[in-house]
């Protein structure tokens, strides 16, 4: 499982989507540098928001295509598991290289200096949230040919928790507050994530191929 | 036409009927496979062939009627049916982005068996090119090609396995069906090809049809 998905060539396209929006960000609302300091956090999570969601929708869809997601739900092992190891997959292929990216990002956007530790963190744990509760979505849509639009609709309310508290970890830091608690909170969330969304996101395969 | 039970039964189904999308496919389906016995599931573009089998191993769970794995009734017996199951639909369940071997590995196989069966399906060459160059046929083959790793398991159901096969793929797999039979295997398929198969039993499912049913032996049908 592992072994097919580092062969998909979409690795790419998240990440290069993540710079290059965030490359033009500057070009589109002046380049003041107050001004992109203020707006750099929400920007730069929206972003890795929308990259991780933007590759949500090909998780299951090869398997699904070629009938090996039949496969493996015939398993007598449970779902589980390969939901969480194909999300784990996911996060490595995307949510993992956005953290190792943010700092120049954060530099592209003249973000103060003290929130570039607290950004990889917070996006560190964030993004692996993201790619775990997008896999629900991704379940759920897996049957219908284009799924575009409503898996974005299912997936964006349950992003909103960890998109406040990773903006709002990384606000703290750079006003010099203690983030300890909102990067707490975002542990927790993942936590949370990790035990319930592959859970629910097997419940979706099964009602997918139910048909 | 009825047959005496002599061997256990593997998997039975009483008075089975199905449905699609708010359709009725067939009702009143029964047959019982026991070990060693296979049994040719007939019937035209959809009469529920391919509903028929996914019933069976428990993706749809839209049916009246009661199906038994060794004499334990789903979906309890379920499970222990899923431990025993080699199951390969209409898509074969080949990954495009890998190699042959690659694919024969995720399922569980050595490298040197999964090897050995690539050269029994006569794609040996192949082993190392990726499934997407490969022509349908030869990705049939290696969907098939979990049919000639060793230990499989006993109960192979198979949704058209003969797509896209040539005269010797298809003599190849009879013969590693009898050989599956003869170790007493049981063999659930569907096909619209005649199959060279010793004792190979029939169920039609325009037998079973809602328009047309059978009051009450019509369907019948116990092959062991």
């Amino acid at each position: 499982m592992l072994l097919a998905l580092r062969k998909r060539a979409d690795i790419a396209n998240p990440l290069l989507f993540f710079v290059t929006v965030l490359a033009l960000l500057p070009l589109g609302v002046g380049p003041e540098p107050d001004l992109l300091a203020k707006m750099a956090p929400g920007m730069i999570w929206v972003m890795a928001l929308l990259a991780t969601m933007l590759s949500q929708e090909s998780l299951f869809r090869g398997d699904f295509e070629d009938g090996t997601l039949e496969q493996l739900a015939l398993l007598p092992q449970p779902l589980y598991f390969a939901v969480l190891a194909k999300s784990l997959v996911h996060w490595i292929a995307t949510g993992l290289p956005l953290a190792l990216l943010s700092p120049l990002l954060a530099l592209m956007l003249n973000l103060p200096t003290e929130g570039y530790f607290c950004l990889f963190v917070s996006l560190f744990l964030g993004t692996a949230s993201l790619s775990l509760i997008g896999a629900i979505g991704a379940a759920l849509t897996v049957a219908l040919r284009r799924p575009g639009l409503l898996l974005a609709l299912i997936v964006m309310p349950l992003y909103v928790p960890v998109l406040i508290f990773g903006t709002g970890a990384v606000q703290a830091a750079i006003d010099g507050y203690a983030y300890s608690a909102q990067l707490a909170i975002l542990a927790a969330l993942l936590a949370a994530a990790a035990a319930l969304a592959p859970l629910a996101a097997a419940g979706a395969i099964r009602i997918s191929l139910d048909n | 036409m009825s047959v005496t039970n002599k061997s256990p039964a593997v998997l039975q189904v009483r008075d089975l009927a199905c449905e699609r999308d708010g359709r009725r496919l067939f009702e009143g389906l029964d047959f019982t496979l026991g070990a060693g016995a296979a049994i040719q599931v007939k019937g035209g573009n959809g009469a529920g062939k391919t509903t028929l089998l996914r019933t069976l191993i428990g993706s749809t769970s839209d049916y009246s009627g009661e199906i038994l794995w060794r004499g334990q009734v789903f979906p309890q017996g379920l499970r222990a049916m899923r431990e025993a199951l080699l199951y390969i639909g209409h898509r074969g369940g080949v990954r495009g982005g890998l190699t042959p071997l690659e694919n024969l590995t995720w399922y569980g196989a050595t490298k040197t068996s999964a090897l050995e069966a690539l050269e029994r399906v006569d794609l040996f060459g192949f082993e190392d090119s990726l499934c997407n160059s490969l022509s349908a046929g030869q990705n049939r083959r290696v969907a098939l090609a979990r049919m000639f790793l060793p230990q499989a398991p006993c109960l192979w159901i198979l949704d058209e396995p003969l797509t896209a096969l040539d005269v010797a793929g298809v003599a190849a797999l009879e013969k590693q069906m009898t050989t599956h039979l003869g170790g007493g295997g049981s063999l659930l398929l569907t096909s619209h090809q005649p199959l060279n198969i010793m004792g190979l039993n029939f169920v039609d499912l325009s037998d079973c049809l809602v328009e047309e049913s059978f009051s009450d032996t019509g369907g019948e049908h116990v092959f062991n």
